[in-house]
């Protein structure tokens, strides 16, 4: 067991996958030399060496399409886009290429590869640089879609992302980086598709992905203290595929679903999580779901005013009480 | 614009042990023969409501086809867009299961459930057929990324046309090729018009592709693209340079399509005498005459082109009669695992 950062995570976990497999190579804008933007890359270019590990230029269709075109050839390459928001110039590869390529030639055509993004907000970088772009992915059909939220989960889903014979868009959190957890020695290998009760509660279910995890739980321990509300904290962790027994699970038990979301509210994950309870989970509820999410704004760049958009802990634990009528 | 040496060997009335050779040189007729029939024949049925959807011929561009398929080697990857017919069936793809494709029946090449403008057959080295101006030259370079880093000694070819030279994608793509020496062949089939505009009227060089080599540093190579061995040679030069890892080719080949853009389009924005013009230089005319001046017997032309007309004519009613697709395949093949589940 050592503490370990999610950057570092996120550089053990690329390494453990290079290691096991010769056919696993990493491309990207200055992640070989300069050991990335976000340092979240850093010593793989010295261990893996330049065949396997290769800066690219600026260039994010080409980097997207040579790895598909690797990927449909025999290589499990991981790609990195350096900030999520870039997806908007190489997105025919996200939405079009990737994902449609089994389907339209009939099962003929495969792509197992790994687009590593740093996504989300809280580094002051304004509109351009620190949007939450999950909901961008998620509405396509053949794309799979995970956002860790700890340094362990970094290494057990990249694993599992890179030994996935699917395209799978890896969404790591910018604000997370610095962030530390305890890791477990040896391989980690996860499984996409499952989301974690990170907190067991009665009175109610809060799901959240990435950075609304550790706000969510930070919220939980707050209501516990103040108000006696005991919540339970599920990590969504992929949303696609989506764990959906696991939520309705929770459901179940306390009656009561908060989404927090980091996306702008419109077509956010929580309003399709909050469509399948209410489908199928419907007489389970004691009161309404609510969706606490970014409003739907581009992101301001001013520490002040980008603090209050976004979910806090204090503006979780403010709706959850509300809501509760505590 | 046939080469002196062409001309020569023409004149000389040789050449069948050329470098080329009277067996290549039947192939590459073959070839073209194959892609007018079907092609012509796709025409037809879309006319009589057979051929659903759009499509896109190749109709007077067979010689770039032929070409490049008669210079590849098995394991090679052929990358096309949308106008793909012609590159899928120069590979070698069965007539019927591209004219199943375009009828949408269950014969087709994949069933249906790609259409005209995706045909793939990885079988055959065809790694698809892209409808995304520009996507797959990135996906080209990937391939060939791989053949480098494996050490494999396939080369990646994409095709497309004049239009995709305006495109980020194909400057990313040659940038991205040049700087890694991948073993890519970028084929550019410039048929003078973008769809339905002349493509020196929204282009800043009057070559689209050969007058942007040198900003990637490669040679800037423009030629007949109507004349089966100037592509068949050319094309060789290429995968000769890309097999010795020397890096990418991008060959610009001038050539015409005889018919509108796709089916909906009749072609009215063309000149008059422009399309006369060009079939005096139809690339199967050139090449039968340049068969009988080698010495080839009109017999063997006609029995290539009666064989081939038996095989459209055979694969056309086998597609008639192939029902269409079952519908439990609407589900099939979204992910790796079969299906389409997304959740639990």
């Amino acid at each position: 067991m050592a503490e370990l950062t999610y950057r570092d995570a996120v550089i053990r976990g690329i390494a453990q996958e290079m290691t096991r497999d010769p056919d696993v190579v990493f491309l990207g804008e200055d992640v070989a030399k300069a050991g990335g933007v976000f340092k979240a890359t850093v010593g793989l270019y010295e261990q893996f060496g330049p065949l396997r590990v290769r800066d690219t230029p600026i260039s994010e269709q080409a980097i997207l399409g040579a790895a598909m075109g690797a990927a449909m050839t025999g290589l499990k390459p991981i790609a990195e886009i350096m900030f999520s928001d870039f997806f908007a110039v190489c997105f025919d590869y996200i939405a079009n290429e990737f994902p449609k390529s089994r389907y339209m030639s009939n099962g003929q055509v495969k792509c197992p590869l790994v687009v590593r993004t740093g996504n989300g907000a809280g580094s002051r970088f304004g509109a351009q640089h620190s949007q939450s772009v999950e909901n961008w992915c998620m509405m396509i059909p053949g794309l799979k879609v995970v956002a860790p939220s700890n340094p362990r989960d970094v290494i057990g889903l990249l694993a599992a992302a890179v030994r996935d014979p699917d395209p799978v868009i890896f969404l790591e959190h910018k604000s997370l980086y610095a962030t530390k957890g305890e890791v477990p020695d040896g391989e980690i290998v996860d499984s996409l598709g499952t989301a974690k009760v990170l907190r067991s509660g009665k009175d109610a279910t809060i799901c959240a992905l990435a950075l609304m995890v550790p706000r969510a739980l930070e919220a939980a321990e707050k209501l516990k203290a103040e108000h006696g509300i005991d919540c339970e904290v599920v990590d969504v962790r992929s949303l696609v595929p989506l764990d959906t027994q696991t939520i309705l699970g929770s459901i179940a038990k306390t009656h009561r679903l908060f989404t927090v979301e980091e996306n702008p509210r419109l077509c956010g994950w929580g309003a399709e999580i909050v469509s399948i309870a209410a489908d199928e989970a419907f007489y389970d509820f004691d009161g309404p779901p609510v969706r606490i999410t970014t409003p739907h704004l581009p992101l301001p760049a001013a520490d002040i005013l980008e603090d209050i958009v976004l979910p806090t802990p204090d503006r979780i634990a403010e709706t959850v009480r509300r809501s509760l009528g505590s | 614009m046939a080469t002196a040496k062409d001309r020569a060997q023409a004149k000389a009335g040789s050449g069948l042990n050329d470098d080329i050779g009277e067996q290549k040189r039947l192939e590459m007729y073959r070839t073209q023969v194959v892609i007018r029939e079907a092609e012509q024949r796709a025409y037809d049925l879309f006319l009589q409501n057979l051929v659903k959807g759009t499509s896109h011929l190749s109709l007077g561009q067979e010689a770039v086809a032929a070409g490049f398929a008669g210079a590849m080697k098995q394991g090679d990857l052929s990358f096309c867009t949308y106008r793909g017919h012609a590159h899928t069936l120069a590979r070698g793809v069965p007539v019927e299961k591209v004219l199943g494709e375009l009828m949408q029946r269950d014969n087709g090449l994949m069933r249906g459930k790609g259409g005209s403008m995706h045909l793939t057959s990885v079988d055959h080295g065809v790694m698809g057929s892209y409808a995304i101006i520009g996507a797959h030259l990135p996906i080209a370079c990937g391939a060939a990324w791989r053949a480098q880093y494996k050490g494999a000694k396939d080369v990646s070819v994409c095709f497309f046309g004049d239009g995709t030279t305006n495109i980020g994608a194909f400057h990313e793509a040659l940038n991205f090729a040049a700087v890694w020496k991948l073993p890519v062949i970028f084929v550019c089939e410039n048929n003078l018009y973008m769809e339905y505009t002349p493509i020196g009227d929204v282009t800043a060089v009057p070559q689209p592709a050969a007058d942007r080599a040198s900003a990637y540093g490669l040679e800037r190579i423009l030629i007949d693209g109507n004349d089966a061995d100037v592509v068949y040679r050319t094309a060789q030069a290429a995968f000769e340079k890309a097999r010795a890892g020397e890096g990418p080719s991008l060959i610009e080949c001038l050539t015409y399509r005889y018919s509108g853009h796709s089916r909906a389009d009749p072609a009215k924005y063309r000149p008059e005498g422009e399309l006369d013009r060009w079939k005096l230089r139809d690339p199967i005319k050139i090449y039968r005459e340049r068969l009988l001046q080698f010495g080839v017997a009109e017999k063997i032309i006609t029995d290539i082109d009666a064989q081939v007309r038996k095989i459209v004519d055979d694969a056309t009613e086998a597609c008639k009669a192939a029902p269409p697709p079952p519908l439990d395949i609407i589900t099939t093949d979204v992910y790796a695992d079969g299906g389409w589940a997304w959740r639990n």
